[in-house]
């Protein structure tokens, strides 16, 4: 008998026992097969600095701290305080607007006392989901026009608040974050289409509404080597380390352009072109791979989510973690623009393991905490 | 959750509904994913072989090596041109935070002049490869080397090495002949391989040292590095080690150079000593000379300023480029070219008076004896250098046949094979003058030109390597200076290291000339009588150019003249008479009299034959016992 509840207690496969603790195996174990890829690849990227990998370990230990916790809470008190998060934060953009810090001419912080900064930005990431999973959970889907109004203006006023700041890559992602929920919740066919035609229109009045640097940046992506030493540095730079990097790679640490710091930003937004350098396509491959596996989890927990407010939530956050890594790897390959989006999960860095980390947190809890039926 | 609502809506359709939507993510999720797997098959795959040579070109750089710059030695093993460890203060800019504070530090360790800042600060601003040291202080004193060292520990970027320098332990003597190495200017690295002279100190810029450049500097070392983003060097990945520059062997004769150098006194000039059966150069002087080593890291403004100044012009190589008339040195050519030519004979005789005239009434061509020699003939002509006798044998000639026999022994143009700088002298013609004045050729240009004068000019090593033609009797080398390069003999474009023949219509006329200048010197009259009294035979020929023409009847005063406007004297000579080993020819600028130059002559031969210099000279003998 004690036998068998230590083999029972031992066992991942043991539903009942990971149900209790709120953790969803799958995914968790795919997460942590990304986070452990990654660690590796960021020992390499960092020029084997260690201090700088137990750093990373340290976030990530919070990071899925944060996850375990969120994941004991039901959904339905996290749809209620919905709309109260969504306000508060919303009011937090304004005061990072009027007392906000930052760096390099963007305010994208508030200032906490004990020298500790905030972002609220990388909330919104997911506050935004929520409340518009919260405005449609006692409405009948498909949305009409009325409630697409509506919810578009739920989503532009923080979109263009962030934009301000400036800080573009977490104002997209946080739209994208708000029009994912409008997708699944039935978005009729003929609006996407009608977005699609009119994007161009959308894309000149961006330009306009851009600063120089952003602009800059647009246009390095167009054609980065009209300035090599410059802003197209990066670009050219990855993209040698990736095409250098074969089929099969130059070999751990053996990667020149990411050990001889001809690439630069390699453990943070360009790490993915140390692992295409040293890793060659077939590291990439089983990277991609991996991302697709939590995806893939994701969104099955979505479409077997019990309610729309969990259906609706985490399916953009998981098609928002998509977005997230399917911008970084597309701007470190030159066919995006550089926006300044981490690969999530392994780029070295704070803010967004914990935001990305309480994603996940939700979608164990939406998962764990169905009705057993 | 309103009730009201409840009632109309169908939750398994909603579900259904978002489920379809999932579904479609489903499909663009994996479309997306499939399109950044294309990007990255597009470049690692199809472009992989652009990218790798991108990335190689990003990390290899090619360093060099200088390679250490071959000896130059004298004929008897001397060394004229050396290497020599010298230890540096070298700034490595990159390593240091603030020059300001470097400045403040080494200020209170060794004297660094604001020149060497200035120049310092000046080549930091060049381009160069990131992390290669600048040299800050060349040729540190041991007692510097020491303070610094003890030092070095806090200055950041800061480090003694160790270079090889070039030296010349004998000086100015040898300057003319051996040359320098000068610091690399960008019109140096115009005509070189920029790549095998970057880290290298010095090129070869005049002298031998100039001339091969090539062979003494040998080939760079390569090797392939392997350097990061900021240029540092990482790791070496191939290396081919430098080639040494080969050695040089020169024909030159340290004592006879230095024993010539310092024979001229005080006087400028120039001193050509040619082996006839080699054509090798045994002694290249021009005086004064200067201090080569002045010019080896760069010389200072106020040096060069005093050495371009000073009105003895010693960075003139006057052997190479000095403009001299031959005077009388000439008569002995003139003399084989009016035999050739059948416009003389050695019977035929001629009554020479103090003066000549073209015609009855014009111009008087004086000789040097104003009372005139009498009846002489071809011999005496020499044995007296009886000026009428040429201006009659030129008037005779014209010009056509002077410059064309004269051009066989090497006159108007260059002679040396292997030094760089050398003037072709001017053997004028009836088109050079017609181009040149536009005016035809007179025959009191000739008559001129019959005693050496006029509008003849020529250099040191021209008359010195005709005397050596004629020393050989024809049987010529063209001049030079290296004997050895390496282990092997010295080798030359189109076979020019070869010897040639001048032939002569009748070849006895060699012997008879020889004899008549050895009567130069053994005849009571010879003009070089006082070279008498040696235990071999002197074959000689005096002669002294006019620095400004005096007027017809205006008699030549040295004592009321500036020295500056006193004759040129020249003497060209060679023993043993019937067996030459050296040819000589002197100048002694402003010499007034012919007996300098030939004296000068005479204790080179002494020397040089009986191998028996002043003691003074033994620390220029060499280690070779020949």
């Amino acid at each position: 008998m004690t036998d068998s509840f230590y083999r029972r207690a031992l066992s991942f496969t043991n539903a009942r026992l990971w149900q209790l603790v709120h953790i969803d195996v799958l995914l968790m174990g795919s997460l942590l097969l990304l986070i452990g890829g990654g660690l590796f690849i960021l020992y390499s990227a960092s020029g084997q600095d260690v201090a700088m990998v137990e750093r990373q370990v340290f976030r990530l230990v919070i990071g899925l701290l944060i996850c375990v916790a969120l994941a004991q809470l039901p959904p339905k008190y996290m749809r209620r305080a919905s709309p109260a998060l969504f306000i508060f934060i919303t009011v937090l953009l304004v005061g990072v607007l009027l007392f906000g810090v930052g760096a390099k001419g963007a305010q994208r912080w508030l200032a906490l006392p004990g020298g500790l900064r905030f972002q609220p930005s990388e909330i919104m990431k997911i506050v935004m989901p929520m409340m518009i999973a919260w405005y449609f959970s006692d409405r009948q889907l498909p949305p009409n026009f009325k409630q697409i109004l509506a919810v578009l203006g739920l989503i532009v006023l923080p979109v263009l608040m962030i934009a301000k700041q400036p800080d573009l890559g977490t104002a997209l992602l946080v739209a994208v974050s708000g029009i994912f929920v409008l997708f699944l919740a039935g978005l009729g066919w003929r609006y996407i289409l009608g977005a699609a035609a009119l994007a161009p229109i959308a894309g000149y009045a961006l330009w306009q509404f851009m600063h120089d640097y952003q602009r800059q940046r647009v246009l390095t992506f167009l054609n980065p080597e009209s300035d090599p030493l410059g802003s197209g540095w990066n670009i050219i730079q990855s993209k040698t380390a990736i095409g250098s990097g074969g089929l099969y790679g130059k070999g751990f640490l053996q990667g020149t352009q990411a050990q001889l710091d001809f690439l630069p930003e390699s453990h943070t937004d360009f790490i993915i072109a140390v692992l295409a350098e040293e890793f060659g396509m077939l590291g990439c491959g089983v990277l991609i791979l991996a991302y697709l596996l939590v995806i893939a989890r994701g969104l099955y927990i979505a479409a077997y989510a019990e309610d729309n407010y969990a259906r609706l939530l985490a399916g953009s956050l998981t098609l928002t973690f998509f977005v997230y890594m399917f911008v970084n790897i597309g701007m470190v390959s030159g066919i995006l623009p550089v926006v300044g989006v981490p690969l999530p999960l392994v780029s070295y860095g704070g803010t967004s393991i914990i935001t990305i980390m309480a994603t996940f947190g939700i979608l164990m809890s939406i998962q764990t905490h169905k009705r057993a039926r | 959750m309103s009730r009201r609502h409840q009632n109309f809506r169908n939750y398994r359709q909603e579900q259904r509904l978002t489920q379809q939507r999932v579904l479609a993510a489903v499909v663009f999720v994996l479309l997306m994913a499939i399109v950044l797997m294309a990007r990255l098959f597009y470049l690692q795959v199809i472009e992989h072989d652009l990218y790798q040579t991108k990335a190689n070109d990003n990390r290899v750089m090619l360093v060099t090596e200088p390679p250490p710059r071959g000896l130059i030695y004298d004929r008897n093993g001397l060394v004229l041109a050396d290497n020599r460890p010298i230890h540096s203060l070298t700034v490595i800019p990159e390593r240091v935070e603030s020059f300001p504070k470097l400045k403040q530090m080494l200020s209170g360790i060794i004297d660094i002049s604001d020149d060497e800042w200035e120049d310092f600060d000046e080549r930091r601003k060049e381009y160069r490869r990131p992390y290669q040291s600048l040299t800050l202080k060349s040729q540190l004193t041991d007692e510097e080397w020491a303070k610094v060292s003890v030092d070095l520990y806090k200055l950041d970027g800061v480090q003694v090495e160790a270079q090889l320098t070039r030296y010349y332990p004998y000086g100015e003597a040898f300057a003319h002949a051996v040359g320098y190495v000068g610091r690399i200017t960008t019109k140096d690295l115009e005509t070189v391989d920029k790549l095998a002279y970057q880290g290298a100190l010095f090129i070869g810029k005049t002298g031998v040292e100039g001339f091969y450049e090539k062979t003494l500097f040998g080939e760079a070392g390569l090797s392939k590095v392997e350097v990061n983003a900021r240029g540092r060097i990482m790791s070496e990945l191939e290396r081919q080690n430098p080639t040494p520059g080969k050695d040089l062997h020169l024909y030159l004769d340290a004592r006879l150079q230095q024993y010539a150098y310092d024979l001229l006194g005080d006087y400028t000039g120039s001193v050509v000593a040619i082996d006839p059966t080699t054509g090798g150069i045994l002694a290249l002087v021009s005086k004064p000379g200067y201090d080569p080593n002045l010019f080896v890291r760069g010389i200072s403004v106020n040096d060069y300023a005093t050495l371009r100044q000073s009105k003895k012009l010693p960075l003139f190589n006057r052997a190479l480029r000095g403009g001299y008339p031959p005077a009388s040195t000439i008569k002995p050519f003139m003399g084989l070219a009016g035999l050739e030519y059948g416009f003389s004979s050695w019977t035929e005789r001629y009554f020479a008076k103090g003066y000549y005239q073209i015609n009855p009434n014009g111009r008087r061509y004086r000789d040097w004896k104003r009372t005139g020699h009498g009846w002489i003939n071809l011999e005496r002509s020499i044995i007296e250098s009886v000026d009428t006798y040429y201006y009659q044998l030129a008037n005779k000639m014209g010009i056509t046949p002077i410059h064309n026999f004269l051009t066989r022994f090497g006159f108007g143009q260059t002679n040396l094979l292997d030094l760089n700088g050398e003037s072709g002298g001017l053997l004028p013609s009836n088109e050079w003058k017609k181009a040149k004045y536009k005016e035809p050729w007179y025959p009191g240009d000739s008559v001129n030109v019959g005693i050496g004068q006029g509008f003849m000019v020529a250099t040191p090593v021209q008359i010195a390597s005709a005397t050596s033609a004629l020393a050989s009797k024809g049987h010529y080398f063209y001049p030079r200076m290296t004997q050895l390069v390496g282990d092997e003999p010295a080798e030359f474009a189109d076979g020019l290291g070869d010897e040639h023949d001048i032939v002569l219509k009748d070849q006895r006329n060699w012997d008879r000339m020889i004899d008549a200048m050895r009567k130069v010197v053994t005849d009571p009259h010879g003009t070089a009588r006082r070279l008498q009294g040696t235990d071999y035979e002197i074959a000689g020929k005096t002669g002294t150019g006019q620095v400004f023409s005096l007027q017809e009847d205006q008699e030549y005063d040295a004592d009321a003249l500036e020295k500056r406007l006193h004759d040129h004297a020249l003497f060209i000579g060679f023993a043993p008479a019937r067996n030459p080993k050296i040819s000589v020819f002197a100048i002694f600028e402003n010499g007034g009299s012919s007996s300098k130059p030939a004296d000068l002559t005479k204790a080179l031969f002494d020397a040089y034959l009986h191998d028996d210099y002043p003691a003074r000279y033994d620390y220029l003998k060499g280690d070779k016992n020949d």
